[in-house]
């Protein structure tokens, strides 16, 4: 018996690495005041194809089919991107709010040919709908951080800017994101192309390439690129202004001009984070995609961590293993009782109904339940009463539960 | 051995031409001939004649080796396989031409520009459904409606369908059918494909040099263009709209008609749009296959079809509006479960045990009725088991390229003389007469009046 293709089954100790920082995510959105949606499975596909949504690339790659009333000939599609269903789910359901902070844990499906990488992939999202620059941007950077941070991880925040990147395109006459997606997917071929069609602003470019680590190697880009391009000002103002609120509140960071491929619907600064060579999470501005989608406009950024990819960084959390209750002959009814006392008492009690469930590391307590009535606690000795027990596990320092 | 799959229809006469002077001297391969498996003048050679459509996926799944067909239908399974182990060998010369997407010259449509600025849903129709999905998202279109046809596509715009795929060896041949070309989706030409693993495990080199040492043909002579179409017609909201059958169901449908006293002028001489001689009625001739998604989308009022494709269409949208109105007595079929007369089983238990006991495995159901035949398989437990879409002649199918089919049959002598047995009847269809319970109030009254005039004339 096999599972589909290209699709991950989540094992004990991957669930537990996944709710552990599935917790923590939630725990810190929670904190900034964010609150938890999540939207279905299923979609129409026609949320999707819009130009601005998702690239034709990415359409190619989604789970289309016709549904059950699927007679009228309109195709449903599995969730391949979680942004899009937000906005849609902020319009159809909250437009009353003039803005909401959101977040999400869910999956999202796309074919992926070699069928080597999974094709559904976690990601932890949040989005601020009405959020502008350069607060909400920060904000949002300076939340991934800290998740990331307090993960163990050491992220490194890189950022572009899909509207300064979309208008030097527009400059050299390419507009169809087809293209800009071919341009950005592969380091080098934006700058040659740039540079073949604008000579004169070759130094220019070369010192764009650079990238920087403050608003003021923004500034100095806009004092060689706007003589050429003043129609980039207002961008670059914008860019800088986030770049110089992240300086302020200590947050490192690098300009790549480059950086934006992937989602059509971004307009202005876009993030991604990185653990050493590892794409952690990323994100970005898409103030048109509300509107769009026939919403009212209404200016809105967010980003996603990659769970997937953070729960193979981040170390396995401890766990206690459940205390394992036995019983003999006759004394079931009191294995029971006191798999509920300890259960009450905050321990993780497991009724040895079919031998022990085993597991990766060593075994936790074992209490055989005799007639008596005693209590025998494996390699610890023989109690006559459950609060004895309790408290002989308590100084043993093991099989604790506790939640949080 | 070496397995060629060949095509029926269009391009059968190029391809046996091509094939008489590549030195494999065919017997049995000429249009018209009713046998399945046509001998080659090559050794280890083993030939099947398939519908051309059903040839890339013949070939793709590993059934054979080696087949022709056209590219667009091989385009068309790339569309939605792209991973599909296919490789084209070479391109054979003859059967030349693009497929495009095109509207009627009645469309507001001028340009694929026009195209992207529409607000309303946008229905692309015809036989290359997933040409036609992919081309929609590239175009950026905003939101569009797929309906797959298995024919009769010139007839659909632009009143059924806002944009169709249609093949044509010129622009000039498509406007010739009332069609304006668009965009072409791919150029279209007889090509020899190769299944990838054989490719690369198997020695064929005899076989395609053999093949490949034919210089590439061109067309005998161009295309006939179709039959103009005739645009005086109405077919439009007010009136009602009624869908008649071509093929196997067209004679007894003009029978009927005319009992019912309806003469329809230009019916049985093949015209798409024949007058009803009835003012407030309208009617359109396309594939009985089409016809219950066609009326359940609203393109169609009254429709003459079969129970067998009903069914097949409610199996798959359980909540489609569509429902039978009356049955009318012709057309009469049962829907079977056939295996080869080779396995030993005589019902769908004793295949469900031959299934369980391993004595066989991936069950391969080959069909017409893909919803009818998915439906069977899960009722009776049926196991691991493929359905194969066939564009027709499934009896061909088995037993070395599927192990059951869901089948039409009248007397059963076409599966006797493929050397078949029956294992299962599904059931009983006839023609019938659908609609839609959605039907626009105003035509809700004409609907009926129809229908009555209808019901006296079933004998």
């Amino acid at each position: 018996m096999d599972k589909c293709r290209g699709m991950r089954d989540l094992l004990p100790q991957d669930m537990r690495q996944f709710r552990y920082v599935e917790d923590l995510f939630r725990e810190r959105c929670l904190q900034w005041g964010y609150q938890e949606i999540r939207t279905p499975l299923l979609e129409y596909l026609h949320l999707f194809t819009a130009a601005g949504t998702l690239t034709p690339d990415m359409l190619n790659r989604v789970y289309s089919f016709l549904d059950w009333d699927g007679w009228s000939g309109e195709r449903v599609v599995l969730r391949p991107d979680s942004t899009i269903p937000a906005a849609r789910l902020f319009i159809t359901e909250l437009a009353q709010r003039p803005t909401a902070r959101l977040f999400y844990v869910q999956s999202v499906l796309s074919f992926e040919a070699t069928g080597t990488e999974s094709r559904e992939r976690w990601q932890a999202g949040v989005e601020v709908m009405g959020g502008r620059p350069p607060q909400a941007e920060v904000e949002l950077v300076a939340l991934a951080r800290e998740m990331l941070e307090a993960l163990g991880l050491k992220p490194e925040v890189r950022l572009g800017h899909m509207g300064l990147l979309r208008s030097l395109l527009e400059e050299v006459g390419v507009k169809e994101e087809e293209e800009v997606d071919r341009l950005t997917a592969q380091e080098g071929l934006l700058w040659e192309r740039l540079r073949d069609s604008r000579p004169e602003l070759g130094e220019a470019l070369s010192l764009a390439r650079l990238g920087g680590r403050s608003p003021g190697f923004l500034e100095n880009l806009g004092s060689v690129l706007l003589p050429h391009l003043p129609g980039l000002r207002p961008t670059l103002e914008e860019f800088s202004a986030i770049a110089g609120l992240l300086t302020s509140v200590g947050c490192p960071y690098t300009v790549d001009l480059g950086l934006g491929r992937g989602f059509e619907y971004y307009t202005g600064v876009v993030f991604q984070f990185y653990c050493g060579e590892v794409r952690v999470g990323g994100g970005g501005r898409y103030d048109n995609l509300i509107p769009l989608l026939g919403g009212k406009a209404l200016p809105a950024t967010g980003f996603a961590i990659y769970l997937d990819r953070v729960m193979a960084l981040t170390a396995t959390p401890t766990t206690s293993l459940p205390v394992q209750v036995q019983a003999a002959e006759g004394c079931w009814p009191r294995a029971f009782s006191l798999a509920g006392e300890l259960r009450a008492q905050g321990f993780a009690a497991e009724l040895a109904t079919g031998g022990p469930a085993g597991g990766p590391g060593p075994p936790g307590a074992s209490v055989m339940v005799e007639d008596g009535p005693i209590f025998v606690l494996s390699g610890r000795g023989r109690f006559t009463s459950a609060a004895e027990l309790v408290r002989a596990l308590r100084e043993g320092g093991d099989a604790e539960v506790s939640p949080a | 051995m070496l397995k060629l799959a060949l095509p029926k229809g269009r391009l059968q006469p190029a391809t046996g031409a091509y094939l008489e002077k590549a030195g494999w001297g065919l017997t049995d391969y000429e249009l018209g001939s009713r046998s399945y498996r046509p001998t080659a003048n090559f050794p280890g050679a083993e030939v099947k004649v398939f519908q051309e459509k059903d040839i890339p996926v013949q070939v793709a799944i590993g059934n054979y080796d080696l087949g022709v067909c056209g590219t667009d239908w091989v385009e068309e399974l790339l569309a939605r396989y792209p991973q599909s182990p296919l490789v084209k060998v070479k391109e054979l010369g003859y059967g030349q031409g693009h497929l495009y997407l095109a509207s009627s010259r009645l469309s507001p449509w001028g340009s694929v520009a026009d195209l992207r600025g529409n607000g309303t849903p946008l229905r692309l129709a015809g036989e290359y459904p997933h040409l036609a999905g992919r081309a929609a998202m590239r175009l950026r279109l905003k939101r569009f409606r797929v309906y797959p046809l298995w024919g009769a596509v010139e007839v659909y715009p632009p009143e059924s369908a806002d944009l169709v795929t249609a093949h044509a060896a010129s622009p000039t041949q498509l406007e010739e059918r009332g069609l304006v070309p668009l965009l072409p989706l791919c150029l279209t030409t007889a090509c020899l494909i190769a299944n990838q693993d054989s490719w690369q495990d198997k020695g064929m080199a005899g076989a395609i040099s053999s093949l490949l040492a034919t210089p590439p043909q061109g067309d005998a002579a161009p295309e006939p263009p179709a039959v103009s179409l005739d645009w005086l017609s109405r077919f439009d909201g007010d009136w009602l709209r009624l869908a008649l059958p071509d093929g196997h169901q067209k004679e007894p449908a003009v029978d009927f008609l005319r009992r019912a006293g309806l003469e329809v002028v230009g019916y049985a001489s093949g015209k798409g749009r024949p007058d009803m001689g009835v003012e407030g009625l309208a009617a359109k001739v396309i594939r009985p296959q089409d016809m219950p998604l066609q009326v359940a989308c609203g393109n169609f009022d009254l429709a003459i079809t079969g129970q067998d494709w009903l069914r097949d269409h409610l199996y798959q949208f359980p909540s489609s509006p569509v429902e039978p109105l009356l049955e009318l007595g012709f057309g009469w079929v049962r829907v079977v479960a056939v295996v080869s007369g080779q396995v030993p089983v005589s019902s769908p238990a004793e295949l469900r045990g031959l299934l369980e006991k391993g004595q066989m495995t991936g069950l391969r159901v080959a069909t017409e009725y893909v919803n009818i035949a998915d439906r069977f398989a899960r009722d009776h437990h049926l196991g691991r088991y493929r359905i194969i879409p066939t564009w027709g002649a499934t009896e061909a199918f088995l037993p070395e390229d599927a192990d059951l089919l869901i089948e039409n049959t009248q007397t059963g002598q076409t599966l006797a003389r493929h050397g078949l047995k029956i294992i299962d009847v599904l059931f009983e269809s006839t023609a019938c007469v659908i609609g839609s319970r959605d039907i626009a109030p105003q035509l809700r009254e004409q609907r009926d009046a129809l229908l009555q005039r209808l019901a006296g004339a079933v004998g």
